[in-house]
């Protein structure tokens, strides 16, 4: 059988697309992890009420009749500022107060709160299932590609670049950025240097928050659908990557989102769509046992 | 470790005054976790993980292993009536808890269904529908007095949250039930209903397994099963589409696998046409061109989809932004308002499968003007079937002037009632008579029923 590279190159494209939109929401899993030690389950439900902000925001503006780009700059940054703000928030309430207690106490408030914005957007919102905007127009020059990928793929691949470029800027060449790492190296120590560990941790979570939102927007305008539920498989699974890649690394969280998508689109187009799911948690699991830490995970070595 | 200590004192403080013996103090020995002096008690008891052994001995002090710890007292010694008081109530609580499910006044009929997560646009119309007849027939003043009591359980179409449900609403004392929503948790709680012989009625249940392996004389149905659905469909694409290449696609799940299932056994046993590609999609999945690129592969004229709208429009979505003509087949699951809505412009063209179209009828109209006068919305996917449902229910009930499992069962059975998906009855399996399947296509953003 000649090696079919037209289908190869279709899978990698799909691939590429889940990838990133795992890395989005795996990055802002890995950071928190990085700097408190938990895993914020309720990061899910945050992709999902980004998404929800950006349908109400312009649908909203869609009234008011202001031109297609416009629309989607405000929506998008009311969406960010509001997923920024759900962060902020949920940190306050369900994580800050536990941030001394044994590590399984904030986890399962994690998952309280997960539960709780998932039903509170449901009871705020609906139940059903709606039609999201097609916010991505079709971009010309992708026309001869139209039938490998789509425009919305292009822009999700471009967006997640740009993104990951910014977020190394920050980390690398800012204070903020130097705080952070300071602080998730060793928290006890940059409280002494004069660090504000809880704005730390705060800004933590609302850089983490945008990500996720920027990626709701993106997927929902890619798959034209949004619903209360989504924030949970997409979480799930982004939590796999960021702990593929080495949860705590930030590039780790990229190429683990990569590796996770390729990994389910292969499976789905060399093997069966049935056993997607097992061939990503079966590298999951490979891959643990060979590097626990992870991909670019480094080994938590305890000071006795 | 306190804790340990402290059900191990409440199992003594159990066992002592079965020994009729006073409580002074006592050693227990437990593996060396904990230990309790003891001076004049008689009994020495041996504990090992929870087997307490009564040992008589000659009423000496009995010797411990290690040192003896003076600080260390039974907690028993201190609050014997405080810990024994809890006990006996913690005991008493228990004992009343069945006490409550009393045969009272009221007819309880028990809504169970998907009413929150992913598939709740499928079970609360059907919550919806029965809240309606329910307020409408007490308003009449109930059936022959007995006013109706709607009991509400939720089960996210899961068959293990099902199976509690179903529980519940036994315990609960329920007469009927209108449910479960989806097929797999109603095949799993069918055996709890039938070994305590309460009718159920399921409007959106279609897995034909409940009524045609004759294992429930006491579930009905007012949908049609999937082999009849399935049929439709499969004759659907092969007379009027033509199809050479079928490709087959379920989410995995107990409905959509088993319409798939039959459809596939009909197609083969048709021959006209090839099956290219049989696959499973997770369900809820972020992303399926994958999936896409696959039956773009396998050349197929025609998906056959067996599930429910949230993947279907996923999927329609990326096969079209992909320029696919493929032509995209599906059950009722996809046949709501719900999936045009949200996958918009990519929905035209797509052939779904259901009820016989219902909205000429003028029962069918003012069931949707009470749903809006009430709630203010256009009702949503199963409600006429329910609505249909609890007609019929409320009807036999009242035929029969009972809620005795096989009294409404005959009178279902015997009754022809006026609803608003036509003169419905039962057969003796319990699938209703009267209610027919149909293709219908998307034309501009409205399903339209095909002849």
């Amino acid at each position: 059988m000649h090696f079919d590279s037209q289908y190869f190159i279709e899978l990698f494209a799909s691939g590429l697309t889940k990838g990133s939109i795992y890395a989005l929401i795996a990055l802002g899993y890995t950071m928190v992890y990085g700097i408190v030690g938990l895993i914020n389950f309720a990061h899910g439900e945050i992709y999902m009420i980004g998404a929800f902000v950006f349908f109400l925001a312009s649908s909203l503006l869609t009234v008011l009749g202001l031109p297609m780009w416009a629309m989607i700059c405000i929506a998008t940054a009311a969406s960010i500022f509001w997923a920024g703000g759900y962060g902020y928030t949920v940190e306050k309430i369900a994580y800050k107060p536990l941030r001394n207690a044994p590590r399984l106490s904030p986890l399962i408030s994690a998952i309280g709160m997960s539960v709780f914005l998932q039903n509170y957007v449901m009871l705020g919102q609906t139940e059903k299932y709606l039609g999201f905007p097609e916010v991505i127009p079709e971009f010309d020059f992708l026309e001869p590609f139209a039938s490998t990928f789509s425009s919305s793929d292009f822009v999700i691949w471009v967006t997640t670049v740009i993104v990951m470029l910014i977020l190394t800027w920050i980390i690398k060449f800012t204070r903020t950025g130097k705080a952070m790492r300071a602080t998730a190296q060793d928290r006890t120590m940059a409280e002494l240097v004069g660090i504000n560990v809880n704005q730390i941790i705060s800004a933590t979570f609302i850089i983490g928050s945008a990500l996720a939102a920027v990626g709701g927007i993106l997927i929902s305008s890619h798959t034209g659908s949004i619903h209360y539920y989504i924030g949970f498989i997409a979480g799930i699974k982004a939590f796999t990557a960021a702990v593929l890649g080495g949860i705590g690394s930030i590039p780790g969280a990229v190429l683990g989102g990569l590796v996770l998508g390729m990994a389910e689109s292969f499976a789905t187009g060399y093997f069966s769509s049935a056993y997607e799911d097992v061939f990503a948690f079966s590298l999951l699991v490979l891959i643990l046992i060979f590097r626990p830490a992870g991909l670019l995970g480094r080994a938590e070595t305890e000071k006795v | 470790m306190s804790t340990l200590r402290y059900i191990y004192t409440e199992i003594y403080v159990i066992i002592m005054p079965l020994y009729q013996h006073r409580l002074l103090l006592a050693e227990v020995r437990c593996r060396n976790i904990f230990r309790i002096k003891t001076t004049s008690c008689q009994y020495h008891i041996e504990c090992t993980l929870c087997r307490l052994i009564p040992r008589e001995t000659d009423g000496r002090v009995i010797a411990t292993r290690g040192t003896q710890n003076p600080k260390k007292r039974s907690i028993s010694m201190k609050f014997p009536l405080r810990n024994s008081a809890f006990f006996m109530a913690a005991c008493c609580l228990f004992a009343f808890a069945p006490a409550a499910a009393s045969a009272g006044d009221t007819i309880k009929i028990g809504v169970a269904g998907a009413h929150s997560g992913q598939l709740a646009s499928y079970g609360l119309p059907t919550l919806k529908a029965v809240q309606i007849i329910a307020e409408q027939v007490n308003a009449k003043g109930g059936i022959h007095g007995k006013k109706i009591e709607v009991l509400s359980e939720d089960d996210l179409c899961k068959p293990e949250i099902a199976v509690n449900s179903a529980k519940k609403l036994i315990s609960d004392g329920v007469d009927a039930v209108i449910g479960h929503t989806c097929s797999g948790p109603t095949s799993a709680v069918m055996p709890l209903y039938k070994e305590k012989s309460i009718l159920v009625i399921s409007p959106s249940a279609t897995t034909p397994g409940l009524t045609k392996d004759k294992e429930y004389p006491n579930f009905f149905r007012t949908v049609a099963p999937d082999d009849a659905q399935a049929q439709v469909d499969v004759d659907f694409i092969l007379d009027t589409l033509g199809a050479k290449k079928i490709a087959l696609l379920d989410d995995k799940g107990d409905y959509g696998k088993s319409f798939i299932h039959f459809a596939k056994e009909q197609f083969e046993k048709d021959g006209r046409a090839k099956i290219v590609l049989e696959e499973g999609i997770t369900q809820g999945a972020v992303d399926y061109s994958a999936i896409v690129q696959k039956i773009k592969r396998s050349q197929a004229d025609v998906v056959l989809y067996g599930g429910y709208h949230p993947e279907a429009s996923k999927i329609v979505t990326t096969m079209r932004k992909k320029r696919m003509k493929t032509y995209f087949v599906s059950d009722d699951g996809i046949r709501v308002q719900t999936f045009i809505d949200v996958a918009k412009k990519y929905a035209e063209g797509v052939y779904a499968s259901s009820s016989k179209d219902t909205t000429s009828n003028p029962l069918a109209i003012k069931a949707i003007e009470e749903h809006k006068k009430k709630f203010g919305s256009e009702p949503g996917e199963f409600y006429l079937n329910a609505y249909t449902a609890m007609i019929v229910l409320v009807n036999a009930i009242d035929k029969a002037d009972s809620t005795e499992l096989s009294a409404v069962a005959k009178a279902l059975r015997s009754e022809v009632v006026a609803t608003p998906m036509g003169n419905v009855s039962f057969d003796e399996v319990g699938d209703a008579t009267g209610i027919g399947y149909a293709v219908s296509k998307v034309v501009d953003g409205k399903f339209v029923e095909q002849k």
